[in-house]
């Protein structure tokens, strides 16, 4: 079958809906946007399952290792012979993969939000905007370029600043859709130079011949890229190391995390697409993508474990201290993507060894699913009771049946219960895990054990605890926000399944997936008792919990506190730059360097002699200045002469 | 085709203002000529396409050359190549913007239609010098047509500008006149050197090292005031923002690219050898522009402050780009003047919009304007992230271009230069996006305004006209990248020997 016929509608038809509804929206299609959209995302999403089946199960296979198809390529921007930024598709499991995961996931949030949204004033711009971020996140994981990479990137970035920011009146709102904005900017200005180091020693910004060349140790490039180094570290290690630095802030990885929470100031849909399923794991996605570089820096990649692991950790312990469930839900985000970086951190390539790519993708796939139902449940429970705050919650289960039930299996899927979907794609990171690294191990299985205590400490304090009254009666809200709720309980039980191995691994060919019962123990018993912990201590209204958080003190504070991150970043950007570099260069400028050049104004002014001020002089100053000048030109015409 | 055609449509659409009687009449003629004007550039960008598809491979097109002095071989000379093409598309666009936005004439103390005969006159007029310096090949007619494009202004803040416009006219005067003054000597120096002032001519010649080392400061530094070198760049702040909005857009829009081309076509292209041994002086000044220009517009409060400081870090990009003498980052010079051009024209435009309701420019009395003003506050926002350099608006493409150019030298100076001018983008995101949440965003600061309109046709047509250019090259850089390209290797052949 050939895909390029089709493959480059997959991310255009979003794209049409934004530019349709973006300039006619809000006159003509008022009402229907909603509809427009989701029927255009329907069509692309049906596209790329069809994609899919045909990558995975047709064509995509030549002997035992799928192939890496470019499906489109065109020339953008040509810098040079060699280095040009081409727009291009290319199609591997892992971006077959993303284009379902992104689509699917789209598409789910875009019918919620027929329901969710109705009535909202800028319905048909929420739509638009939907649109574009579909459209940039579609074009980021099919990129055939690293530059191409990057420009999606930043539409990426962009389009969830717009959707933070989608209540522009609030200034939560605002100031969260600048943070995110900010600091992703800020890491990617290390991706951007990563790509310079690249480019610069790669001759080269496409990713198959990039790979190609850095990964073979006779090539010019690679003599060139390991040899050059900077402060004794070698030129490719930074490369990575940069470019890794603009993974982590869109993946929210520590410390470049501190977007993520505030990020849901955003309408809870937007939440589930991007700060859950997709934008936040194109950090992962680009580490995937350049993994065979990575593999051949032991440092960028163990840089990649640690910062993977410390951010697991980090969140699953803030996680379980906050009272915002949108929070709750964005730190267990955070500590997942973590998951999913340390376990590409101790893969190697090929093989066995790559069991944690696989691994990687995997919890990647089925966290997308889960964590995207969780944000839905938590919308409609926000919907609901009109509050993000625990504290207004509680015993809805009988007023929400539908989501009471998705939401618990989406608990116990990020549990990692068997055989819900995420007991799978963890085992197998912590297996990865394990045989690599001890410490990451019982780190990561610590951390198992906060995230079961944290989801349902969530979920019994939202659906169980003590009774809320209840003054609305609108009930669980229409069929267009169940349907998604329904579908992605489906998906999430039985995501697991996939024997994804198969299908996606480092080397790309099939990689056996041995299921070892007793490896299993450990980490399901941990879940468990996390689960009884919180049962023990949420199930019912107590003060408990308040008895044991009073009695950890300080490091309760601390995590409550978030470990004050925010205000060591407060401190820097507003002390210290703006305080000290900002205002410095401003009063500098118009008082140090604006002085010298009026001086020189006066000066001239006092020389010539003619004139009393600048500024009475009007025109007639002006022509006596010209004629100075002309003065000047003839003594240096007579120097000449000489 | 014709190129004096590009210099008789604004003289005679200046010329047909004057007899005009009322402001409805002058700003009609106005407008025609502007789009008579922007047709013509389209058919000469065309028929350009056309040439060099036909394997023309002069290196100017169109030429004419006409005696004009010849004691002094002083001539009529024109003729274009694709950058000169790419900069008269600039013109034309940003000119028609600004009529349109001129349409009701900017507020004046006394004003209303007096004198809308004199304000559109000058704007045209202006407009005559910019098209003139771009197609000019003779470097006294260069100097002629720069020295067109430099008096009205003169004129047009101290009569339609507001604050403390005087000082401002005044300021802006003295020092682009000094900037010509300086210009002047260089290009007499180079005369001297080779009794031509024929720029293709000169081009040919070898002006001896030291004579290029005597006289390319003056001329660089010259260009260099008009396109807001620092440190003489403190007449962009009060120029601007003492300007009316057609003139502020003119001026950071043309004007400034006035200088940054004559930073590359005059001093660098003649003066090779110069221009490589001062390169360090000028990477180091471009990046204080770039970097402390950035961190200057952060602490601005005043809207047109903010676009102007931000002008003086955006034509940081031309003179790096210029100074690391490398094929792409030329191209990139280039590239950034023209889209630096379009959206800073664009910027002030909104901005002149939304003072022009309000009546005030300070961001903290203005908020929530997204509520009364949804296209106008679009707008901004558009402007905004063009300036933040958005991938598929043109700012973007030109940056990009900048640094893959200046990251193809090796040397550690480089290297961190180009990361310097890499860090400003973040510094940029942080003043633009706290000037929209401020202004565009967040909750309405004065109740006066729920009452004010949207943008009338006439602005969204400027604004329109504007967002097509930069979506344009943002979307599509390849159509500019070749324009110029032919006319950027020409270039290379000359340095890329010295460089080596």
């Amino acid at each position: 079958m050939n895909y390029s016929s089709y493959i480059a509608l997959i991310p255009l038809l979003p794209l049409a809906g934004f530019v349709l509804l973006g300039l006619f929206g809000r006159k003509y299609f008022k009402a229907s946007s909603g509809i427009i959209g989701t029927g255009l995302l329907l069509v692309s999403c049906a596209l790329s399952l069809y994609t899919a089946y045909s990558y995975f199960f047709v064509d995509g296979k030549i002997g035992d290792t799928y192939q890496t198809i470019t499906a489109v390529k065109y020339t953008w921007l040509s810098f040079s012979e060699e280095i040009s930024i081409d727009m291009g598709i290319i199609l591997d499991p892992i971006s077959v993969m993303m284009l379902v995961v992104v689509t699917f996931v789209s598409l789910m949030v875009h019918v919620f939000s027929l329901g969710y949204m109705k009535g909202e004033e800028r319905f048909a711009t929420y739509y638009a905007f939907l649109g574009l971020f579909t459209f940039s996140m579609l074009g980021l994981v099919i990129s055939s370029n690293l530059f191409q990479i990057y420009i999606f990137w930043e539409l990426v970035g962009v389009s969830s600043y717009l959707l933070i920011g989608y209540y522009y009146d609030k200034p939560p709102a605002v100031a969260a859709s600048k943070k995110a904005f900010i600091v992703t900017r800020f890491a990617d200005l290390g991706f951007l130079v990563g790509i310079l180091v690249l480019a610069f020693y790669g001759g080269t910004l496409d990713f198959n011949t990039l790979i190609q060349r850095l990964t073979d140790e006779q090539s010019p490039q690679f003599l060139a890229i390991t040899t050059a180094s900077f402060v004794g570290v070698s030129a490719l290690t930074w490369g990575l190391t940069l470019i890794f630095m603009g993974g982590a802030g869109k993946s929210a990885m520590f410390p470049l995390h501190i977007w993520l929470p505030d990020a849901m100031e955003g309408p809870t849909p937007v939440s589930a697409l991007i700060h859950a399923a997709t934008m936040v794991v194109a950090g992962v996605y680009l580490v995937a993508r350049l993994f065979p570089l990575f593999t051949i820096t032991p440092v960028a990649l163990s840089i990649v474990t640690v910062v993977g692991i410390i951010s697991a950790f980090l969140a699953a312990i803030i996680a379980c201290t906050q009272t915002d469930i949108k929070r709750v839900l964005a730190y267990s985000t955070m500590s997942q993507i973590g998951y999913m970086m340390f376990a590409l951190g101790v893969s190697g390539y090929g093989g066995e060894n790559g069991l944690g790519y696989t691994a990687s993708m995997f919890h990647l796939f089925t966290h997308a699913f889960f964590k995207s139902l969780l944000f839905l449940g938590a919308g409609v429970v926000i919907h609901f009771i009109h509050s993000n705050e625990m504290k207004d919650m509680g015993g809805l289960r009988k007023y929400l049946p539908v989501t009471n039930l998705s939401f618990f299996v989406a608990c116990l899927a990020i549990a990692g219960i068997p055989p819900l979907s995420g007991f799978f794609s963890k085992e197998e990171i912590l297996l990865a895990a394990y045989r690599s690294n001890p410490i990451v191990f019982y780190v990561a299985l610590i951390t198992s054990g906060l995230t079961a205590f944290y989801m349902f400490r969530l979920y019994f304090s939202i659906f169980w605890n003590r009774k809320t009254e209840i003054h609305n009666h609108h009930g669980e809200g229409p069929f267009s926000m169940k349907l998604p709720l329904m579908i992605l309980a489906i998906c999430s039980v039985l995501a697991g399944l996939i024997p994804f191995g198969e299908f996606v691994s480092s080397d790309k060919r099939p990689l056996e997936s041995h299921f070892d019962p007793m490896f299993s123990i450990a980490p399901v018993l941990v879940g468990v008792i996390g689960i009884l912990i919180a049962a023990w201590m949420y199930r019912k209204d107590s003060d408990k919990p308040q008895k044991i958080s009073g009695s950890l003190g300080g490091i309760y504070k601390a995590a409550y506190q978030k470990f004050y991150i925010d205000e060591i970043y407060l401190f820097i950007t507003k002390k210290i730059i703006f305080n000290l570099i900002g205002r410095p260069a401003a009063w500098i400028d118009r008082n140090i360097v604006d002085g010298l050049m009026n001086g020189i104004a006066y000066t001239t002014a006092a020389v010539a002699g003619f004139i009393k001020g600048i500024q009475s002089g009007k025109v007639q100053s002006y022509a006596i200045y010209f004629f100075g000048g002309i003065v000047a030109l003839a003594i240096v015409f007579l120097y000449l002469w000489k | 085709m014709n190129l004096s055609l590009l210099i008789l449509i604004p003289l005679l659409t200046a010329l047909a203002i004057l007899p005009m009687k009322n402001l409805k009449q002058v700003r009609t003629v106005a407008l025609l000529g502007s789009a008579v004007q922007l047709i013509l550039s389209f058919i000469l960008f065309y028929v350009y396409q056309q040439e060099r598809a036909a394997g023309n491979i002069e290196n100017f097109l169109f030429e004419d050359n006409y005696t004009w002095y010849a004691p002094l071989n002083i001539n009529y000379h024109v003729g274009v190549d694709g950058i000169s093409i790419a900069m008269i598309l600039l013109t034309a666009f940003v000119v028609i913007a600004g009529v349109l936005v001129s349409w009701k004439m900017p507020a004046r103390t006394g004003g209303g239609e007096r004198l809308s005969k004199e304000f559109f006159f000058l704007l045209i007029f202006l407009s005559m010098g910019a098209y003139g310096f771009f197609i000019a090949l003779d470097l006294f007619t260069l100097f002629f047509f720069l020295e067109v494009a430099v008096i009205p202004k003169f004129l047009l803040i101290g009569i339609w500008g507001s604050g403390k416009k005087e000082y401002s006219a005044m300021k802006l005067a003295l020092m682009l006149m000094g900037g010509s003054a300086l210009v002047f000597v260089g290009l007499a120096g180079i005369f001297f050197h080779t009794n031509s002032f024929d720029l293709v001519q000169i081009a040919g010649m070898e002006i001896p090292v030291d004579v290029q080392k005597l006289f390319f400061p003056f001329a660089f530094i010259g260009f260099g005031i008009f396109t807001a070198l620092f440190p003489f760049h403190t007449w962009v702040p009060d120029g601007h923002s003492s300007a009316p909005t057609a003139a502020s857009m003119f001026l950071a829009g043309i004007s400034m690219k006035l200088g940054g081309y004559g930073c590359l076509r005059v001093a660098t292209y003649l003066m090779p050898e110069a221009a490589h041994e001062y390169s360090t002086i000028i990477i180091v000044l471009a990046c204080i522009a770039i970097l402390y220009g950035a961190f200057a517009t952060m602490m601005q409060t005043d809207l047109k402050y903010i676009n102007a400081y931000s002008s003086v870090s955006h034509c940081g990009f031309v003179l790096l780009g210029i100074g690391m003498l490398t094929k792409t980052a030329i191209d990139g010079a280039v590239m950034q003047m023209v889209s630096h051009g379009l959206m800073t024209a664009l910027f002030f435009a909104v901005i002149g919009m939304i003072y022009e309701r309000t009546h005030t420019r300070q961001v903290a009395q203005l908020g929530g304007l997204m509520k009364m003003m949804p296209f106008i506050s679009t707008v901004f926002v558009i402007a905004g992230l063009c300036s933040l350099g958005l991938p598929g608006f043109s700012g973007f493409v030109a940056e990009m271009t900048v640094f893959m150019g200046s990251w193809e030298k090796a040397d550690a100076f480089y290297r961190i230069a180009t990361i310097i001018a890499c860090a400003s983008i973040v510094v940029t995101a942080v003043y633009i996006l706290r000037a929209t949440g401020k202004a565009i965003m967040g909750p309405i600061v004065n109740n006066e305004h729920l009452s004010l309109g949207d943008a009338g046709w006439n602005e969204k047509l400027a604004a329109a006209i504007l967002i097509i250019g930069i979506v344009v090259i943002g979307v599509l850089p390849f159509l500019l990248k070749d324009l110029i390209n032919p006319g950027t290797e020409i270039m290379m052949q000359k340095i890329a020997d010295i460089v080596k």
